[in-house]
């Protein structure tokens, strides 16, 4: 609790102990009525001890004539209460107003902390090596190209790469990953990582406010100005709900009594219920609150969420359609088997192809490469020279050994054995004689069969697989991990006017498109909601997707669309509630079956259920 | 320019009363009052952006005199 908050717990108790003590005094030492002023006076006490900045503010409002506000409605019912002979009913009105008020301060200060926690993860000061020593700066005043010193267990300052040293960072306040990530020389770091035991020299690439942390926390605290569509809703209704049951009020106030000649006392009371019940607060904060809360929980696990719309968006997705190398798959080749030749050995052909591709630095070169377990001599490998698109030609001790594509088999003219395995294939041949194949294939993620089966299981119904890859590998793929429906060799356009027609198709539920944020940004701008994977320090990806998750954990989509659906519902809950309360005591108030107690719990009583309810949104999926 | 500046407001609906009436202010191009974040976001032109800052503190203070704003 803060001081003002303790303050007003103080004022509160002395105010209760006030109440407590003159009520006694009415009720039981002075049975027959006491003269109305000292009765007023006595009442007034405990009222003014809990509520003088309630009247003062108001009293201020109406110098500026602004009437809908709630302490001037608050105080609007007291004065009328007091006005009416319902003393103890107007102290009571006021001090529930004031516990309710505590109450919603302490638990948006909570939700409020909770979610700071989320962004102390900004950097306070780096370590700039100058001409003359080490001097500690802020991180805003560090140019890029400096170099920087990060010490053990400090936070990364700037996104830079290693220079000198070795050390482990702890990435989870980014990504909410735990594994350690191991750095040296030329590795790239991001700020807001935390360094392990060694000590980092590390050359900055840019400036603080293009950083990663400075665009991570832009991102969060940004979110909650993309509002939802029910928050738009809720904000309008607010703005019309709160004049019209004021001028309910006055109307149930002067109506009856003077055109059906009823009694004033009775209607004034009605009246005072309506006012109390104007205070639109319940609605304004709890929708917002649990989005940021939803907001808040996603990036626990290292999943960014920009704007309450996309939570709202990711909750309605019944279909998820994924780009496959770099996003199913690690993106990386690995020789997965070795077709030799009739008369070729797979020692030999591994060996060949490994020492035709020595000089290339193509993904499908290094696999071969990794795979070869022996060593290659470059200085025995002359005129190397790669024909785009088909593979690669080199002399090895002299012999010519090519090794690509079946077009490039052809072209070459060396009659070969097309092989018909999912895959890319490379084909070998040394000194125009064909000596085998080598078979290889993407692998896929860890997790990456899970993932799918977990969203299945949080209500994805459809999966789609696109993707350039030839139509035999997809849908081996597809098949290893359960994805339904497969469009394959798809040139880059072709992608987007897929995802258009499944876009355009009848659907009951969003598409969401889930790309590694490399060339996919069209699609991922296209989509109802663009997920990017992997982005730690891609900027595209971060630009061009609504849902960004920080490290490469595919099993996070299910998270997050659960965390989407469960804040749905928490808001939803929250706001058929407190509309629920609000007219049932509006109705109740109106007939003079609802007393001033009850009208207050329905202000202040709902609002603080509002806001504990939409706290919960903050421990979704904390595993 | 935009910047950002610690806004201190009680409830939520002040918040958004406040953000409906400082955006009908001549010169704010775009402001967002956030409840949550207690954080004011104010986008207005360079050369006149003090003067519009200082409107925006007066107006604030106004509706809602409780509202402090600083930098």
């Amino acid at each position: 609790m803060t001081a003002k908050q303790k303050r007003m717990r103080l004022r509160i108790l002395a105010a209760l102990a006030l109440f407590a003590a003159v009520l006694a005094a009415d009720r039981l030492l002075f049975p027959e009525r006491l003269p109305t002023a000292v009765l007023s006076a006595l009442y007034a006490v405990p009222c003014l001890v809990v509520g003088w900045d309630v009247l003062q503010k108001a009293a201020v409002h109406i110098v500026h004539l602004q009437a809908f506000d709630e302490s001037f409605l608050m105080s609007l019912a007291v004065a009328a209460a007091f006005a009416i002979g319902a003393y103890p009913e107007a102290v009571a009105v006021m001090l529930f107003y004031q516990v309710g008020e505590l109450f919603q301060s302490v638990a948006v200060g909570r939700a409020r902390a909770s979610i700071g926690e989320l962004m102390s993860i900004a950097p306070e000061y780096a370590n700039l090596e100058t001409e003359d020593g080490v001097s500690c700066v802020d991180p805003d005043e560090v140019e890029v190209g400096s170099v920087i010193v990060i010490r053990a267990g400090e936070r990364v300052p700037l996104d830079g790469v290693v220079l000198t040293g070795e050390s482990w960072l702890d990435t989870s306040a980014l990504t909410g990953e735990a594994v350690p990530r191991h750095v040296g020389a030329s590795d790239a770091v991001y700020s807001g990582c935390v360094n392990g035991e060694g000590t980092l020299r590390v050359r900055t690439t840019r400036a603080y406010e293009d950083s990663t942390v400075a665009r991570i926390l832009d991102l969060v605290e940004n979110a909650s100005e993309k509002k939802a569509r029910l928050e738009q809703f809720i904000t309008r209704f607010a703005r019309v709900y709160t004049p019209v049951v004021t001028v309910g009020a006055v109307l149930l106030a002067l109506v009856p009594p003077l055109l059906l000649h009823l009694p004033f006392g009775d209607w004034v009371r009605r009246a005072c219920v309506f006012l109390i019940a104007s205070c639109p607060c319940a609605l304004v904060i709890s929708v917002p609150l649990g989005f940021f809360g939803g907001i808040g929980a996603a990036s626990r696990i290292g999943v960014l969420v920009k704007g309450g719309n996309y939570l709202e968006a990711v909750a309605a997705c019944d279909t998820m359609v994924f780009d496959k190398t770099g996003t199913l798959t690690k993106g990386s080749f690995r020789v997965v088997r070795l077709l030799p030749a009739d008369g070729t050995d797979a020692e030999e052909l591994l060996r060949a192809a490994a020492h035709a591709e020595a000089l290339s630095n193509h993904p499908v070169a290094k696999s071969v490469l990794e795979a070869y377990s022996g060593s290659v001599d470059p200085s025995r490998v002359t005129d190397g020279s790669e024909i785009a698109g088909c593979g690669v030609r080199a002399l090895w001790d002299g012999e010519e050994l090519l090794a690509g594509s079946g077009r490039l088999m052809e072209r070459c003219g060396i009659a070969y054995e097309p092989c018909g395995e999912a895959g890319t294939v490379v084909y070998v041949a040394r000194r125009g004689r064909f000596l085998g194949s080598l078979l290889i294939s993407d692998t896929l993620k860890d997790g990456a069969a899970e993932a799918i089966g977990a969203l299945k299981a949080a209500g994805i119904r459809r999966t789609v697989l696109l993707t350039g890859d030839r139509e035999a590998a997809a849908r081996e793929i597809a098949a290893q991990l359960g994805i339904d429906r497969v469009d394959a060799e798809l040139l880059p356009a072709d992608k987007v006017a897929r995802l258009e027609a499944i876009l355009g198709a009848e659907r009951s539920g969003n598409v969401a498109f889930v790309g590694d944020g490399i060339n996919d940004a069209p699609a991922l701008m296209r989509a109802d909601v663009g997920i990017a994977m992997g982005s730690l320090g891609s900027d595209a990806a971060i630009e061009a997707a609504d849902i960004v998750l920080m490290d490469d954990d595919l099993r996070k989509l299910a998270a997050t669309v659960r965390i989407g659906r469960s804040t749905m519902r928490i808001v939803r809950e929250n706001v058929a509630f407190a509309l629920l309360v609000k007219f049932a005591v509006l109705i109740l108030g109106a007939l003079g079956l609802a007393t001033m107690w009850l009208a207050v719990f329905g202000d202040v009583g709902v609002t603080v259920l509002a806001v504990l309810n939409a706290m919960r949104c903050l421990r979704l999926d904390q595993k | 320019m935009k910047k950002k500046f610690k806004c201190e407001v009680d409830c939520a609906n002040c918040a958004q009363k406040l953000q409906d009436a400082l955006s009908r202010l001549d010169g704010v191009e775009a402001i967002s009052v956030n409840f949550i974040t207690q954080k004011l976001t104010l986008t207005a032109a360079d050369e006149r952006f003090d003067a519009v800052l200082d409107a925006v503190v007066k107006k604030a203070k106004q509706i809602e005199p409780d509202t402090v704003i600083t930098a």
